[in-house]
C-alpha cells in the first residue's frame, strides 16, 4: 500500500454493503442479486424492489465495463485527496449488466495513485477492467484499468 | 376531492442582509427574518400557530416560537433533503391551513454557510445513499456528484459550457440589478467564466453557487385572510414534492434514467393540480446550486423536451425580455445561497410587482427547490 492510498477515506460499511467488501478483499467483484426473481440490484438493500423477496445472493461479475461518466475534482478537497488532485473519479457501467454502475477511479496499476492516468486518455465509453487494491483503513477497494 | 388550489397565499416576506460573514447567530438571523415577514404581512407574532422548516436548518420551532413570542402552535413540520425541501415548507403550511390545522404559518431558513463549515467536510454524516459507494473514491462534494451527471448530460445531448455560462450570466445580470445581492457590483464576462478555475471538471467556479450567511422567511395564511393583509396576496396555486421511483439522491447513477431526476416527478403533480401549464409561466425561480440544474429543470418542468435544456438557454432566453426570465434576484449563483429560500421570496416580489428586475405584468411564477435530491415546487399566482 502506498502512503497516498493510506490517506484516503475508508468505506463506512453497513450491513447491506458488507458482503461487497468481503468479496472485494478476496479479489472478486460481486453484485447483490435477488435469490427469488434473479434481478441484480445496486446499491445493495434489504429486499428486492421487483418482487419484494428478502432472499438475496451475490453474483460474480466479469469485472469488465465502460466509463459512463467522470469528473476531475480540484481543491478544496479533504487532505488525502487534495494531495493527488486533480484526479479522476469515474462511474463504470458493467459489461455484464449495464444498469449496474460503480463509482471508482481509473489508475495505471492497481496500487497506483488516483492521478496516475493522463486525463486525455479518459473518455465516456472507454473500456475498463477491475483490479483490487488496499486503500484507506486497509480496506480492499476496486480500481479500474484502461483496456479490455 | 379537496384541493389546495389558491386556498392559501403568501402574505409576508422578510430577509436579513446577505454576506460572506454576518456577526449574528443563525437563531438571531432567523428571528429577524421571521419578524420582518410578519411585519410585512401586518400580522402579530402572537397569531403564529404553524411552523415549517427543512433539514440542514440549525434552528428549531421551539427556540424560534419562544423568541418571537408566537402563540400556541398546532402544526409544525420539517421536510428533508436540504435544498430539496425549500418549497415543501410552503406546501406543508398550505396543506395545514387549508385543512384547518392552523391559521398563520411561518416558513424560514437561516444559514451561516459563508462563515460556517462546509457540510461535505463532515465525513461521518449520513447521506441518503450510504457514502461507502462514492466517498472512498474521492467523490466528496455535491459539485463532484453533480459534475458526474453533468458530463454525461453534455455527452448525451450536446449541451456545452456556453449553455452553462448562459445560466451563470442571467443570474449575475439580475444580481447586478439587486442591491441586496452578494454579487451586486460584480459583472461576469464570458472570458472570466471560461478561464476560471475548475472545481470539479466539467464544473468551474462560476457553475457553483455562493456560500452565504443570511436568513429569510415567509408567512402563509388562508386566501381570505391574505386579502386583509398589507400587500396584494400571492396565491399558492399548486404545490408538489417529488421522490421518483428508484431515486438515489445526488448520486443518482443507479437509476435506469439518471438524468431524469425529481423535477420530473414534482412537475407531473404540480401541473396536474394546476389550471396552468409551463407555457403560462411569466417568470421562474429555478434552484441553481449548480448551473446544470437549470437546463435539467427546464426539461423536467416541461419548458422544453428531453435534451433541449441546453439550447433553450441560447439567445438571451433566460434574461429579462427572453422566453423565460429566471432567478430575477440573482439566485443561489449570484444573490445568496440560502438553500433556495431567496427564490421563494423573489417569486413573491415578482408577483407584487416589486422585484429589482421586474418582469412587466408578471402574474405567474414557478419556484423550484433543489433538483438532484428529493425536491419540491410551488406555482404562485397573483
Amino acid at each position: 500500500m502506498t502512503n497516498s492510498a493510506a490517506d484516503l477515506l475508508a468505506p463506512v460499511i453497513d450491513e447491506d454493503g458488507a458482503p461487497f467488501w468481503e468479496y472485494a478483499a478476496q479479489g472478486q467483484l460481486r453484485v447483490q442479486a435477488c435469490a427469488s426473481c434473479g434481478e441484480l440490484r445496486f446499491p445493495p438493500r434489504p429486499c428486492c424492489p421487483h418482487c419484494q423477496s428478502f432472499r438475496s445472493t451475490w453474483r460474480r461479475m466479469s469485472g469488465r465495463g465502460r466509463i459512463w461518466s467522470y469528473v476531475m475534482p480540484h481543491p478544496p478537497l479533504l487532505p488525502g485527496y487534495a494531495e493527488q488532485a486533480p484526479y479522476n473519479a469515474v462511474v463504470v457501467e458493467l459489461a455484464d449488466a449495464p444498469h449496474i454502475r460503480l463509482v471508482g477511479n481509473v489508475v495505471a496499476a492497481a496500487d497506483a495513485p488516483l492521478n496516475s492516468v493522463a486525463p486525455e486518455r479518459l473518455g465516456i465509453g472507454a473500456p475498463v477492467r477491475v483490479a483490487f487494491t488496499e486503500a484507506g483503513g486497509g480496506v480492499t477497494v476496486p480500481r479500474w484499468l484502461l483496456g479490455h | 376531492m379537496a384541493t389546495l388550489k389558491d386556498a392559501t397565499a403568501i402574505a409576508g416576506i422578510g430577509q436579513t442582509a446577505f454576506a460572506k460573514h454576518l456577526p449574528e447567530s443563525e437563531k438571531t438571523l432567523a428571528c429577524r427574518a421571521i419578524l420582518a415577514a410578519l411585519d410585512d404581512a401586518g400580522l402579530s407574532p402572537a397569531e403564529v400557530d404553524a411552523f415549517a422548516s427543512y433539514t440542514m436548518e440549525e434552528t428549531d420551532e421551539v427556540e424560534i416560537a419562544k423568541s418571537i413570542g408566537a402563540g400556541d402552535a398546532t402544526f409544525f413540520s420539517r421536510a428533508g433533503y436540504g435544498g430539496g425541501g425549500s418549497c415543501a415548507t410552503v406546501a406543508h403550511l398550505a396543506a395545514a391551513i387549508a385543512t384547518g390545522q392552523a391559521s398563520v404559518g411561518v416558513a424560514w431558513r437561516s444559514r451561516k454557510r459563508g462563515s460556517g463549515p462546509r457540510p461535505w467536510k463532515n465525513t461521518t454524516a449520513q447521506l441518503p445513499t450510504p457514502g461507502q459507494w462514492t466517498r472512498p473514491f474521492g467523490l466528496l462534494r455535491p459539485a463532484d456528484e453533480i459534475g458526474m451527471l453533468t458530463r454525461r448530460y453534455m455527452h448525451e445531448y450536446g449541451a456545452t459550457r456556453d449553455h452553462l455560462f448562459a445560466v451563470a450570466l442571467a443570474c449575475r445580470n439580475r444580481a447586478n440589478q439587486n442591491p441586496a445581492a452578494v454579487m451586486y457590483d460584480r459583472p461576469l464576462t464570458r472570458e472570466t467564466y471560461m478561464t476560471s478555475r475548475w472545481i470539479s471538471e466539467p464544473l468551474c467556479l462560476y457553475d457553483n453557487c455562493l456560500e452565504t450567511d443570511g436568513a429569510l422567511a415567509c408567512v402563509v395564511v388562508g386566501a381570505a385572510r391574505a386579502r386583509d393583509c398589507r400587500h396584494r396576496p400571492v396565491y399558492v396555486h399548486s404545490v408538489a414534492q417529488g421522490l421518483p421511483a428508484q431515486h438515489h439522491g445526488m448520486v443518482n447513477y443507479w437509476n435506469d434514467d439518471p438524468l431524469a431526476g425529481p423535477a420530473w416527478t414534482a412537475a407531473r403533480h404540480l401541473w396536474k393540480t394546476a389550471d396552468l401549464g409551463p407555457q403560462d409561466v411569466d417568470v421562474a425561480q429555478i434552484y441553481d446550486a449548480f448551473t446544470p440544474l437549470v437546463p435539467l429543470s427546464l426539461e423536467g418542468y416541461g419548458f422544453c423536451g428531453r435534451g433541449e435544456g441546453g439550447p433553450f438557454t441560447e439567445a438571451g432566453a433566460l434574461e429579462i425580455g427572453g422566453r423565460l426570465p429566471l432567478n430575477t434576484g440573482g439566485g443561489g449563483l449570484s444573490e445568496a445561497y440560502v438553500h433556495g429560500f431567496n427564490l421563494i421570496n423573489e417569486g413573491v416580489k415578482q408577483l407584487r410587482g416589486a422585484s429589482t428586475a421586474q418582469v412587466p405584468g408578471a402574474s405567474t411564477c414557478l419556484v423550484t427547490a433543489g433538483e438532484g435530491v428529493p425536491t419540491s415546487a410551488l406555482l404562485l399566482r397573483s
